[in-house]
C-alpha cells in the first residue's frame, strides 16, 4: 500500500510554503481533489503520517505535486519545506477521497473557495480544467492573509488573463495591496453576494481551508439560500498537518 | 466576525487509514447514522483525530458513528453508531483517471 516517491523538484510558493514534486513509477492517475498520506520513519522507527493534497492535475508524466505549509511546530512540514531535497524519497499512500473531486464530466458551474493553504486541492481542479480544456465556468474566491502569502500566484494570473471563463477574486484578511478597494477582513456576506455565483445558478461549491474557515464559509452560503447538496467542504487543521 | 478554535476535520482525513481495512474508499459512501436517521456522505461526519485512535461523529447530531484504533497488530473497528453504509459499486472499477 505504501509506495516510493522520488522528490524531482522543490518550489518556494511563500516564505513558508513549498510545492514538492515527486516522480511516482507506478502512478495510476488522480482525480482533482484527492490527497495522499505521505509517511516519514525515524531511523529508530518512529513513523509519523500526514495528509497532504495533490495540486497539480492528472498528468502521463506519472509525477505530483504537493504544496506543503510550514506548522512552528509540526512534526513532519518542517522537514518537507526545509531539509527534503532532489534525489530523496518519500513514502507515500493514495491517492486518497472520492467526494472532495471535481471530474472533468461535470458540467455545471463551480464555485471553488479557499483559506490559505486550503487553495492546494482547488488549484488541482482548476489546473484539471484547463488541461482537459474542460467549459463549465469557473469561479474562485481565494482568501489569504496578504499578498505574499498567495500560492500559484503566476499560474493563478496568467490562467485569468488567458480565460474569461476562470474568475478569480482575492479576499486579504490582514493586508491588502496599494490602493485596493476594500479593507482587510474575512468572507462575509457581502464578498459572498459579489464573488460568488448566487443561488440560482446550481454552482457545485468546493471549501477548503481551516475548520473555522469552512464552517463560516458554509453558514454564509446556507443563509445566501444556496442547497447544501451543491457545497462539498474539505477541513484541515493542525492535528492532521493538512496540506 | 471571530473564528471559534474547532477540534475536527471530516471524514476525508480518515479515508487514507481505514484504506487497511476496506477494499475500496468509502468518503463518498452514504451512511445512515443510528441515533438521529440523519443520511450522509462519509466524508462528511466530523473526525477527531487527537485520541488513541480516529473518531467521526454525526455532522447533524454528533452522535458517534464510527470508532477505529490501529493497536499495532490488529486494527480494531467499531461502526455501532451508523445503521448502514451505502456503498455506490459502480465507483469501485474507477481506481482513478489518468490523462
Amino acid at each position: 500500500m505504501w509506495r516510493v516517491g522520488t522528490v524531482v523538484a522543490l518550489h518556494d510558493e511563500t516564505a513558508t510554503a513549498r510545492t514538492i514534486t515527486l516522480s511516482l513509477p507506478d502512478w495510476q492517475g488522480h482525480v482533482a481533489g484527492q490527497h495522499v498520506d505521505v509517511r516519514l520513519t525515524a531511523p529508530d522507527g518512529y513513523s509519523a503520517v500526514r495528509s497532504y493534497s495533490i495540486a497539480s492535475a492528472a498528468n502521463s508524466e506519472k509525477q505530483i505535486e504537493i504544496t506543503v505549509e510550514r506548522l512552528p511546530n509540526g512534526e513532519v512540514s518542517p522537514y518537507l519545506t526545509q531539509e527534503l531535497a532532489v534525489g530523496d524519497q518519500v513514502e507515500l499512500r493514495g491517492p486518497i477521497g472520492r467526494w472532495f473531486v471535481w471530474r472533468t464530466d461535470q458540467r455545471e458551474p463551480i464555485q471553488l473557495i479557499a483559506g490559505g493553504s486550503g487553495i492546494v486541492p482547488l488549484m488541482a481542479m482548476i489546473r484539471s480544467r484547463v488541461a482537459t480544456r474542460s467549459t463549465p465556468a469557473f469561479r474562485l474566491l481565494y482568501s489569504v492573509r496578504a499578498p505574499e502569502a498567495i500560492f500559484y500566484r503566476d499560474d493563478l494570473q496568467t490562467l485569468a488573463s488567458e480565460d474569461s471563463s476562470v474568475v478569480v477574486n482575492y479576499a486579504y484578511t490582514r493586508t491588502v495591496p496599494k490602493d485596493w478597494p476594500r479593507l482587510p477582513g474575512r468572507i462575509d456576506k457581502d464578498l459572498i453576494l459579489s464573488a460568488t455565483w448566487p443561488p440560482s445558478v446550481s454552482a457545485t461549491f468546493y471549501i477548503c481551508g481551516p475548520t473555522g474557515f469552512v464552517e463560516s464559509v458554509a453558514d454564509l452560503l446556507n443563509t445566501g439560500g444556496n442547497r447544501r447538496e451543491n457545497i462539498r467542504t474539505e477541513r484541515f487543521g493542525p492535528t492532521g498537518e493538512r496540506k | 466576525m471571530t473564528l471559534q478554535t474547532y477540534s475536527y476535520l471530516d471524514g476525508n482525513a480518515a479515508a487514507g487509514e481505514l484504506s487497511r481495512i476496506f477494499a475500496m474508499d468509502i468518503t463518498a459512501a452514504k451512511g445512515q447514522c443510528a441515533n438521529c436517521g440523519a443520511k450522509r456522505h462519509f466524508a462528511e461526519a466530523h473526525l477527531y483525530m487527537q485520541c488513541p485512535g480516529l473518531v467521526a461523529r454525526c455532522v447533524v447530531c454528533d452522535h458517534v458513528l464510527l470508532r477505529v484504533v490501529d493497536a499495532g497488530q490488529r486494527m480494531v473497528l467499531d461502526m455501532r453508531g451508523m445503521r448502514y453504509l451505502a456503498v455506490e459499486m459502480s465507483q469501485s472499477q474507477e481506481s482513478s483517471v489518468a490523462v
